[in-house]
């Protein structure tokens, strides 16, 4: 084969992966369920990839929610105020302790009762995946903001800039490039748990895997094809978050503040 | 020396860092244009008493007014005087993720609503004043520390302050760099810059200080006048001290 760079060595393998598993000597692989070679097969994968936009979209939005809420609910973990601080720590301890999957299906059955709020099954999934990512996201944001030397902040009032200036332009964009891999992690986590607003009967690709596997009773193929497709999307994150931290690390060479 | 309006007035000022009492009675007054250089042994409250000037650290009994605002709590009051303080640290405090002349601007432009054309070119005007206008498009992380300390100087001054701080600007650099920020600093006072410097450089306080403040275990020891503070310091302590440093 001719020589590929290493990025897409992982990719052509995972790609690889039914064939290996196929050729195990388990006749009993049905993989012509999925096989781009016969019409049926070709039917079948075209409904399973899909479900990637609804996945994709969905844990995106989850994470440009959560991302904004985790900010806001990080500021005050790090207020001189305690009272302040006793609130994040509230928040933080609730949303991380409630499981996604109850989560879920609390805010899809829950929220139309109590509030009479009927979120679609997307909405519901966008928003359950959100909250509970941004308790998260919240104390990753703390971490990295505390790991800013004091010194920038004092430097930023001297010359005259307020809490918010200071945020903006002098803590946050020096905390961001410090928290990117962790902010990385969270999206690929979130893809992964994505998964679970199929139960609602959103249409993402693991809830096409199970409708498909009801017609064509091959679960372990179609599963191996789901798993495939995860592995994919979050190998090509893992690729894009890499991008971006080489990108923001190549303006700041040495370290002014020890 | 024209010592008229005093600009700073600090009479009794007492701080605690919870039990220990790092502030004991501090009063201190400096005239427009005087140059007063604070010495003493580390932890004895010297960079506490700057840090309190512009209200980094709040104080807690006693009275701070700069420049006729009284110093408290308020936002406002804060917000008046530190724009005309400017302070240099001993650890420069560049932000590392803006070129040098950013960091020079961002002040004035967030702050001061200057336009970006108007603070770059004062920013180029107080880069050529430290000597250092062609590192304008670097980072931070690309200069040494003695040019760190510069642009860090001319960060301040980009505010155009009334008073500048310094908190033991060499203290962090390598000897061969420590010349090449004093010599920028005598410039300074040349210039008739109000100035309180905390520093051990004895040097630099002879020939620019006005007056000397010898501080030991948080309370003003002694002051005097550079020529007689050096060569008979009236207190046991201080002469001890003195001894210490200028033997090396």
């Amino acid at each position: 084969m001719i020589a590929l760079s290493t990025r897409f060595k992982w990719l052509a393998m995972c790609l690889l992966l039914p064939l290996l598993v196929s050729g195990c000597g388990n006749s009993n692989l049905k993989w012509y369920v999925v096989s781009p070679l016969t019409e049926n097969g070709r039917i079948n994968l075209k409904f399973l990839i899909a479900g990637t936009w609804n996945t994709l979209s969905m844990s995106f939005l989850a994470l440009l929610i959560s991302i904004v809420v985790g900010l806001l609910i990080a500021i005050p973990g790090i207020a001189k105020n305690r009272g302040a601080r006793k609130a994040n720590m509230f928040y933080v301890e609730i949303f991380r302790s409630i499981p996604l999957l109850p989560l879920i299906l609390w805010v899809y059955y829950g929220l139309p009762e109590i509030a009479g709020i009927q979120l679609d099954y997307f909405w519901a999934g966008v928003l359950a995946l959100a909250i509970s990512d941004s308790a998260f996201e919240a104390e990753i944001f703390r971490a990295g903001i505390q790991s800013i030397p004091r010194g920038q902040s004092e430097a930023a009032s001297t010359v005259g800039l307020n809490y918010y200036q200071n945020m903006r332009y002098v803590v946050l964009p020096q905390a961001i490039k410090r928290i990117l891999p962790a902010l990385g992690n969270q999206f690929a986590y979130m893809v992964k748990m994505s998964a679970l607003v199929s139960v609602i009967g959103l249409q993402e690709l693991t809830r096409r895997a199970n409708e498909l596997i009801v017609t064509e009773y091959r679960a372990l193929e179609i599963y191996t094809i789901l798993i495939v497709e995860y592995l994919i999307i979050i190998l090509i994150i893992g690729q894009g978050v890499r991008w971006l931290e080489r990108k923001m690390g190549s303006d700041e060479s040495g370290n002014a503040n020890q | 020396m024209t010592a008229t309006t005093p600009v700073i007035e600090m009479s009794d000022v007492n701080k605690w860092f919870g039990d220990f009492h790092v502030l004991k009675d501090i009063s201190l007054s400096v005239s427009t244009g005087e140059r007063i250089v604070i010495c003493g042994p580390s932890g004895s409250g010297k960079s506490t008493v700057v840090r309190c000037i512009n209200g980094l650290e709040h104080h807690q009994q006693g009275k701070i007014v700069v420049d006729g605002t009284e110093l408290t709590n308020k936002r406002q009051s804060l917000a008046k005087i530190r724009a005309e303080v400017g302070m240099v640290f001993q650890q420069f405090n560049l932000f590392p993720h803006l070129s040098v002349l950013q960091n020079l601007t961002l002040g004035p432009i967030k702050s001061r609503g200057l336009s970006k054309a108007d603070a770059e070119a004062r920013a180029m005007e107080y880069l050529e004043r430290v000597h250092i206008p062609e590192q304008a498009d670097k980072r931070p992380g690309q200069l040494s520390g003695g040019q760190q300390q510069r642009v860090a100087i001319a960060r301040s001054l980009c505010m155009e302050p009334k008073i500048m701080l310094f908190d033991e600007p060499t203290s962090a650099l390598d000897p061969e760099m420590i010349a090449e920020v004093l010599e920028v600093m005598l410039e300074l006072a040349d210039e008739g810059m109000t100035m309180i410097v905390v520093t051990h450089e004895m040097g630099f306080a002879r020939k620019a200080a006005d007056l000397m403040v010898f501080m030991d275990e948080g309370r003003i020891v002694e002051t005097g006048k550079p020529d007689v503070f050096f060569d008979a310091p009236k207190t046991e302590r201080c002469t001890q001290f003195l001894e210490q440093i200028l033997h090396h």
